[in-house]
């Protein structure tokens, strides 16, 4: 088996509104593992409310996961997870819904609310 | 407050078909209501094919669409819908040429297209898009023709929970708003299921997050009929390990037959001779045989560290390597990987769903005005699908399904506001559980669990009955597992509606298995070797109640001169 290595990951949490919060979330990983690996992971067995946009998990296919990471705007499937602390946040440059969700949705592809 | 929303043809499902399901209705006149649980034309499927696509255009060699039928039907083990198959090859041809003249852009050589010849086919039939971009190229093209039309509208973020029958038909769905937490009440004149397979509901998977077997649950609550749910298809080399981002897992398979990738134990060692299947240096054991020799291996405590086998390629030279993997070869290097030095971890991992919504030549369920499109239309490849078959179905059977949704768009429009009040009370429902307990996400990790243990793609009657106790258990808890309570892309609410449907759908999944006393194409029974004749007939799943209801179906068959 590999070595594991430990991250510690400080997110971002919150709706539009609510007081400016953040989750320190500790995550075993090996080399390889990417931040939507840590991100899925903790929704399974930490803390299922946590919000966060993806579909095809793996093949940085459907472009859903993009998210700022230690203040860079990458996908969360292809950034490689490294040890210390990593920075996660909601894009800055799009309105929140909620956590690490922004508004990403082409304009004509919303509902719109009644 | 319910949003209220009217549409001639309400399509389900974003991905290829149902994308291409809307462009086809659009082209007849009709309204349409595009929508996904997801983001439109990024999430399902099709976005992550990387590999080909089945089509009888005889662009590499003279080819015909029978030649492509015959081969589909030999892989499907007796049990393929002869007729549906039909469609399929037969407009396949057409399809490629429709996508190319929108600009998907195949692979081509000098003044042709080039194709692949993929295992199962007969001859080179496969297009492709390159570099292992089919599904991107696919999902690209057929988002920009969509937003040509103004009578498509797009919703994302939209999750249906329920369809909602009335006089016998279906009339519309109710759904939950992801980003906003609102209820959403959709009357229809047709509908159409466009949701993709099953495959997610297995822990090791090649699937999107959304592949959960979401309309065979809506189809089978509301009254339509399943078939062949017993036939998972396992894709017996997907990637397990080192942890590789950014490729399609069972990216593999081309380069282990092109080059002669070496499949070995956790000791290095070849071992598939030691299940009748030696690699002879050709390296084309079959996917099942392959699937076997790696299943008993590491029962036998001789797996490789995280449970599957080795695939070595530190035998190829690096200039043979770099030829025929391209640019990918910098993509592996990106992950760490690097093939002249190392061999990487594969397993089986569920890839395809055979069975699906019965349906009629039309596409037509058994419930009227509803239809099913892409990989959630049960029957045409019958026991095991010929590789390059799901996008072909993707532009054929979306172009079909559109179609004949569309033909209904004359008749009145149903108001559902009363026959939709019970299926919303469910999301309302829902959403009041936020006392603490277990976790729907944490559910479906245990679901995952037990389909791959004990309904995978080797099973045995103990093991599907214990399959079917749990799933039980699971069934029981549902009502009391907690939603969180937030308003706003309370993805808790999207997990709890997706274990409702991937319960269901498993039971089915595992009754079929358990009734099917023999092993054909991807349903192997340990305790029922071989394929008994007796069999040669399509399960039919219905829902009674709570019970799940399964009753025989004769194949259905072409005459003998419609075949040649």
């Amino acid at each position: 088996m590999s070595d594991r290595l430990t991250t510690c990951l400080k997110i971002r949490r919150g709706a539009p509104g609510e007081p400016e919060g953040y989750d320190v979330i500790e995550f075993e990983f090996e080399a390889g593992q990417s931040v939507l690996d840590a991100l899925r992971w903790i929704r399974s067995n930490r803390d299922a409310t946590l919000a966060v946009r993806y579909s095809c998990i793996n093949a940085n296919a459907c472009k859903e996961c993009v998210m700022r990471i230690d203040g860079r705007t990458g996908y969360a499937c292809t950034t490689a997870l490294r040890p210390g602390e990593m920075l996660i946040e909601p894009l800055p440059n799009k309105s929140l819904i909620r956590d690490l969700v922004t508004d990403t949705l082409p304009p004509d592809e919303r509902l719109l609310e009644t | 407050m319910t949003q209220y929303l009217e549409t001639d043809v309400l399509i389900i499902g974003a991905g290829g078909a149902g994308m291409y399901a809307a462009i086809a209705a659009a082209e007849t006149g009709a309204n349409v209501l595009l929508l996904d649980k997801s983001i439109v034309g990024r999430s399902g499927a099709t976005i992550m094919a990387q590999m080909t696509v089945a089509a009888a255009v005889g662009e590499e060699e003279p080819d015909d669409w029978r030649f492509h039928l015959k081969d589909t039907i030999a892989a499907g083990r007796d049990l393929v819908d002869e007729p549906l198959a039909r469609i399929l090859c037969q407009r396949a041809p057409e399809k490629i040429w429709q996508m190319d003249e929108w600009g998907v852009g195949w692979a081509r050589s000098g003044n042709h297209l080039t194709q692949a010849h993929a295992p199962g086919h007969d001859r080179k039939r496969c297009v492709y898009v390159d570099f292992l971009n089919t599904g991107p190229a696919t999902a690209r093209t057929l988002r920009n023709q969509v937003r040509k039309y103004d009578s498509i509208r797009r919703v994302s973020d939209l999750i249906v929970t329920d369809l909602v029958p009335q006089d016998g038909r279906a009339a519309g769905a109710v759904a939950l708003h992801l980003e906003s937490g609102q209820t959403v009440t959709i009357a229809a004149k047709a509908t159409v299921i466009a949701t993709g397979g099953l495959t997610s509901m297995y822990n090791r998977n090649s699937a999107s997050a959304n592949m959960g077997g979401d309309g065979y649950a809506l189809g089978l609550r509301a009254g339509a009929e399943l078939i062949d749910m017993e036939f998972v298809q396992f894709f017996p080399i997907g990637h397990l390990a080192p942890r590789m981002t950014g490729m399609d897992p069972i990216m593999w398979d081309p380069f282990r037959y092109k080059l002669g990738g070496r499949l070995l134990n956790g000791n290095m060692e070849e071992f598939t001779q030691n299940y009748g299947a030696p690699e002879d240096g050709k390296y084309v054991v079959t996917r099942d045989a392959a699937t076997y020799a790696i299943f008993k291996e590491v029962e036998a405590g001789r797996g490789s560290p995280h449970g599957g086998a080795w695939l070595s390629f530190e035998h190829i030279a690096e200039a043979d390597l770099r030829a025929a993997f391209g640019p990918v070869i910098d993509r592996l290097a990106d992950n760490g990987i690097d093939l002249t030095k190392m061999a990487i971890e594969v397993a089986p991992i569920a890839h395809y769903h055979m069975g699906g919504l019965r349906t009629n030549d039309s596409l037509a369920t058994t419930l009227p005005h509803l239809f099913a499109t892409g990989e959630a239309v049960g029957g045409a490849n019958g026991a095991n699908r010929l590789s390059g078959n799901a996008i072909s179905e993707v532009f054929v059977f979306g172009e079909l399904a559109g179609r004949s949704a569309a033909s209904l768009r004359h008749g009145a429009m149903p108001n559902i506001r009363e026959a939709a009040a019970p299926y919303l009370a469910v999301i309302v429902e829902a959403a009041t559980r936020t006392s603490d307990g277990t976790a729907p996400t944490a559910a479906i990790a245990a679901l995952q669990n037990i389909m791959q243990q004990d309904v995978g793609p080797f099973r045995t009657a103990e093991g599907l009955r214990r399959a079917l106790a749990d799933l039980t258990e699971l069934t029981d808890l549902l009502p009391d597992l907690p939603t969180g309570g937030a308003k706003a892309f309370n993805q808790q609410m999207a997990d709890w509606f997706g274990l409702r449907n991937m319960v269901l759908v498993a039971r089915t999944v595992a009754t079929a298995a358990l009734a099917r006393t023999e092993s054909r194409g991807a349903h192997q029974r340990e305790d029922h070797p071989g394929l008994d004749e007796a069999w040669t007939y399509n399960q039919v799943i219905s829902l009674n109640g709570d019970e799940i209801q399964s009753s025989r179906g004769e194949v259905r068959r072409l005459a003998q001169e419609e075949l040649v």
